[in-house]
């Protein structure tokens, strides 16, 4: 019997051109066993929704390094419950100030990992989290 | 309604669901690949397979533009399934196609679908079949498959397509060895892919006098004609009648990055697909695959009832007969099939 395998799309949305940290979670995804979609530099909120409903994921993780987070995870949020995707866990890595935290959580993000944060961490975190155990992880 | 009515509504999401029962063969995905399967056979189904970084994506990407244009004669809507490699550790996968495929973001007549092999060795997963039939029945005309990149001939996604591509790249042509022959036997067109680097004329050359010293597979064709009661070979797409009118495999160069060659390349696809109709070799191969497929399940079916009345005891104990060599194989055979 296979067991369900957890399928994750990490994207790195907004313009800087810099994807050496999504690749590191995107490896250390893989290596614990998940499916990952890569989907590269530079995605729009549009794009990532559109790749989270046809690849039917169960997490998405944003890098975001360009200081836009707070106009992009709203959005990417917004769009992934116009698609009937509520229940996709959403997680935010990058550089986040700590004032923001708290806002992105309470927008609906199930985490926020700064930098520095254990890969074993995130992994835990997304396995509790598409097994349905918790709502929401403290960020690190 | 069910999900596989909803995917015949035209629902996105709950063809994205389907997609992923079927990958982890529950009941679910069972059960809407048999309420589809009434609905499939209508998709132009294209493989495209080539060693690792030969630009598979990136065709699969302009191929994909081509098709969606409606200023040629008219725009198919486009299904694309790119497989990558699990790891055979850890099970994971990063599936990375769709890097190459952004141009095609925001055009819902274009649904693309990321698999991992699973384990599964020829360049294909095991639900890949499933997945192209949802595709199919969910009214995309041309499915595309982009196999795992092993640089060796994959027998699966010539079965499984009805045009396969090969990709080639600059740089072969020194070294004839590293065109396996069994490439040139699955492939129905050869494509020279990146075309802009140093040694196409090379690996033309080289492509075209393996083609010259006979096209393989119209070998395979003559020389493993089905015989009643003989298993039909895998690859004995065509038939007697057709063997005097043989698909010569054409070379193709492009520049996947730019574009180049593409017109070219999506009409010698259409050729193919005109002479598969044409030949009667289409309906052929459909009843080859369909059988392969029949088989499979019917084996598989037979062996888990059996398993279902058998006891497990019963089983070991004639094994140890048979170690004993107190039993011959076909005796334990028949031992075991009076138990159910
Ligand atoms: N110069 C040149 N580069 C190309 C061409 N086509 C693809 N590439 C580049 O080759 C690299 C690999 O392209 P992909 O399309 O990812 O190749 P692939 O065969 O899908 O790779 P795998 O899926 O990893 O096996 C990328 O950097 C492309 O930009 C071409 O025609 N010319
Ligand atoms: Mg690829």
């Amino acid at each position: 019997m296979v067991e369900r395998k957890i399928r994750v799309l990490v994207a790195k949305p907004g313009l800087d051109g810099h994807d050496r940290g999504a690749k590191v979670v995107a490896r250390a995804l893989r290596d614990a066993g998940m499916e990952v979609i890569y989907t590269g530099l530079r995605q729009t909120p549009e794009m990532i929704a559109e790749s989270a409903l046809q690849e039917d994921v169960d997490a998405v993780g944003l890098s975001i390094l360009s200081g836009a987070h707070m106009a992009l995870v709203p959005r990417v949020l917004e769009l992934l419950r116009e698609n009937g995707q509520e229940h996709v866990k959403v997680f935010v890595g990058g550089i986040i100030p700590d004032e923001d935290i708290p806002r992105l959580l309470e927008m609906g993000v199930a985490g926020v990992y700064g930098p520095g944060t254990l890969t074993d961490t995130i992994i835990e975190d997304i396995r509790k989290l598409t097994a349905g155990k918790s709502e929401q992880v403290v960020s690190s | 309604m069910t999900l596989a009515q909803d995917v015949l509504q035209g629902n996105r999401l709950a063809l994205a669901r389907l997609l992923t029962h079927i990958e982890n063969n529950t009941e679910e995905g069972k059960a809407g690949l048999k309420a589809l399967f009434p609905q499939t056979g209508k998709a132009h189904i294209i493989g495209v397979t080539g060693a690792p970084g030969t630009g598979k994506s990136s065709l699969v990407n302009q191929l994909a533009l081509h098709f969606r244009r409606s200023d040629s004669t008219r725009s198919y809507r486009v299904g694309i399934v790119a497989v990558d490699p699990s790891s055979p550790f850890t099970g994971g996968a990063i599936l990375g196609d769709r890097v190459r495929m952004r141009d095609l973001a925001g055009d819902s007549g274009v649904f693309i679908r990321s698999m991992a092999s699973r384990g599964s060795l020829g360049g294909l997963a095991a639900a890949t079949s499933g997945v192209v039939q949802a595709l199919d029945a969910a009214g995309y005309e041309i499915i595309l498959i982009e196999t795992v990149g092993a640089g060796q001939a994959e027998v699966d996604i010539a079965r499984l397509a009805h045009t396969t591509l090969v990709v080639e790249t600059p740089g072969l042509g020194d070294d004839i060895q590293a065109i396996k022959a069994g490439i040139l036997e699955i492939a129905d067109i050869l494509v020279i892919n990146k075309a802009d680097q140093p040694g196409v004329e090379a690996a033309e050359r080289a492509l075209r006098s393996m083609l010259q010293l006979g096209h393989p597979a119209a070998h395979v064709f003559e020389n493993h004609q089905p015989k009643p009661g003989h298993e039909i070979p895998v690859l004995s797409f065509s038939t007697p009648e057709v063997t005097g009118n043989h698909w010569i495999p054409p070379i193709v160069r492009t520049v996947a990055t730019e574009g180049a060659g593409l017109p070219e390349l999506v009409e010698q696809i259409q050729l193919h697909y005109q002479y598969l109709k044409d030949s009667g070799n289409l309906m052929l191969r459909e009843r080859t695959r369909l059988r392969s497929e029949l088989d499979l399940l019917l084996r598989e079916t037979l062996m888990s009832r059996w398993r279902e009345r058998v006891a497990e005891e019963e089983y070991w104990l004639t094994l140890d007969l048979l170690t004993q060599r107190k039993l011959s194989p076909w005796e334990a055979v028949e031992e075991l099939l009076k138990k159910c």
